[in-house]
């Protein structure tokens, strides 16, 4: 049995690299990624699992690092915005102008590459289900699900 | 950020979560099982509840099964609803899970947290309560089977230290005739104002609400006053009011006459549809 008393030190697998953090079995996943790796793509948005900008993905499935804690990441694969590089999904973004004030955009690529890694050949009925998880203060919706269509029809 | 600190255990075998739940009792701590969590977070950040420790049941076998053994459908307490949402095990359920909360939400709230939670609408148990489901519950020393429709009253009455495990659904009640329908105020991804389920059995039409009262229920007293002429099955609106468990919700999200209005037409769509007529 796994059991962790009070503060101590665990090993996360998080964008393919091993990380010991000082971890609370109280601190929520977001909590760690932002103020002890210092990864602040996630963004700490209402904390309450309802705008989604701190979307990452674990083993592949986008998750609300909100709502998950640190120590329930052990064992598991975390990746965030900064594990992205040069990703179709990326390029759509700028290539379709999916971009307005930037803060959603971290959770929203998230989101839609975890989309595109499950389902690379999604309907329109499974995008607007994945979507419907992220808000977009700015309500760029339409450049968002143009972006991702673009990857999902190549 | 959660204000204050607790213990986090992680037990491989009912035993072990067992055993770590009494050797917490014993030492006057509090525990609390603990699956998605989704629940548990939100409250606790907000200080609405506190605990010692969190048993996370996800790493037990046997609440994580989800499949068929036998003639039965096995549904591991730990399993998430976009694992139900998305496989065509049971269709209705799977219908039920896609309808709650949110896609990412659905990837981290499982089935059992949402039984088991303080959330009044819990959409996943209606198919579970319309197909006869049982309990495969923990109780402290052992296991036991319980049907659904004996320990859910208003909530799982689940005593101090128990936990579920899995529910399990006859195979018959898959392939049944069914309907799920929720109507929210605006929004796709909203609490219901209403949300009906029904499947069709033997010629009888079995109803489950969320929404519409405090609390989720199947509509017992209607399977018993329904009336089958050349194969048209007759139910009267007014008789479900009648017996409707306690008084229409009224809320935010809608008065009471609003959602009886709702209901109505939510109702004559869902009956329709299983060769039924709402008079």
């Amino acid at each position: 049995m796994l059991e962790i008393k009070g503060k101590s030190i665990i090993d996360i697998n998080i964008n393919g690299t091993i990380k010991s953090v000082m971890v609370r079995p109280a601190d929520t996943l977001l909590h760690v990624i932002r103020n002890q790796l210092g990864l602040t793509g996630a963004k700490n948005g209402c904390e309450n699992g309802d705008c989604d900008g701190c979307t990452v993905l674990v083993d592949d499935w986008p998750v609300k690092s909100c709502l998950m804690l640190a120590v329930e990441a052990i064992g598991h694969k975390i990746v965030t915005i900064e594990g992205l590089k040069n990703e179709p999904i990326q390029n759509a973004f700028v290539e379709k102008f999916a971009i307005q004030c930037g803060y959603c955009t971290p959770g929203m690529i998230m989101n839609c590459h975890g989309l595109i890694k499950n389902f690379p050949n999604a309907t329109g009925k499974i995008i607007e289900e994945w979507l419907e998880s992220n808000l977009c203060r700015c309500t760029g919706y339409h450049e968002i699900r143009e972006a991702i269509k673009s990857v999902i029809n190549r | 950020m959660i204000g204050f600190d607790f213990d986090y255990y992680k037990p491989n075998s009912i035993e072990e979560a067992q055993k770590a739940y009494k050797d917490l009792k014993s030492q006057g701590k509090v525990a609390i099982y603990y699956s998605g969590g989704t629940e548990i977070i939100s409250k606790a950040r907000v200080n609405q509840i506190h605990f010692d420790a969190i048993i996370d049941i996800k790493g037990i076998p046997e609440c994580s099964i989800y499949g068929f053994k036998e003639d039965k459908l096995i549904i591991g307490a730990a399993t998430t609803l976009t694992q139900i949402s998305d496989s065509a095990f049971f269709p209705l359920l799977s219908q039920s899970c896609r309808n709650t909360a949110d896609h990412t939400a659905r990837d981290k709230i499982t089935i059992g947290g949402n039984i088991c939670g303080k959330i009044i609408y819990k959409e996943p148990l209606l198919p579970l309560l319309l197909s006869d489901g049982e309990a495969v519950i923990s109780d402290g020393e052992g296991v036991k089977s319980v049907p659904l429709t004996q320990i859910f009253d208003k909530e799982l009455q689940l005593e101090e230290g128990e936990f579920l495990i899995q529910i399990t659904i006859n195979k018959e009640y898959i392939f049944l005739p069914y309907i799920n329908i929720k109507k929210t105020k605006q929004g796709k991804v909203d609490y219901p104002l209403v949300t009906v389920a029904s499947i069709k059995k033997d010629n009888k039409i079995r109803i489950a609400f969320s929404g519409l009262c405090s609390y989720p229920f199947r509509l017992y007293e209607i399977e018993d006053n329904q009336n089958n002429i050349n194969n048209e099955i007759k139910i009267e609106f007014n008789n479900i009011m009648d017996f409707l468990p306690s008084p229409i919700m009224e809320d935010i999200l809608g008065t009471a006459e609003y959602r009886k209005f709702v209901t109505r037409n939510t109702l004559d769509e869902a009956l329709e549809k299983l060769g039924g007529v709402l008079c």
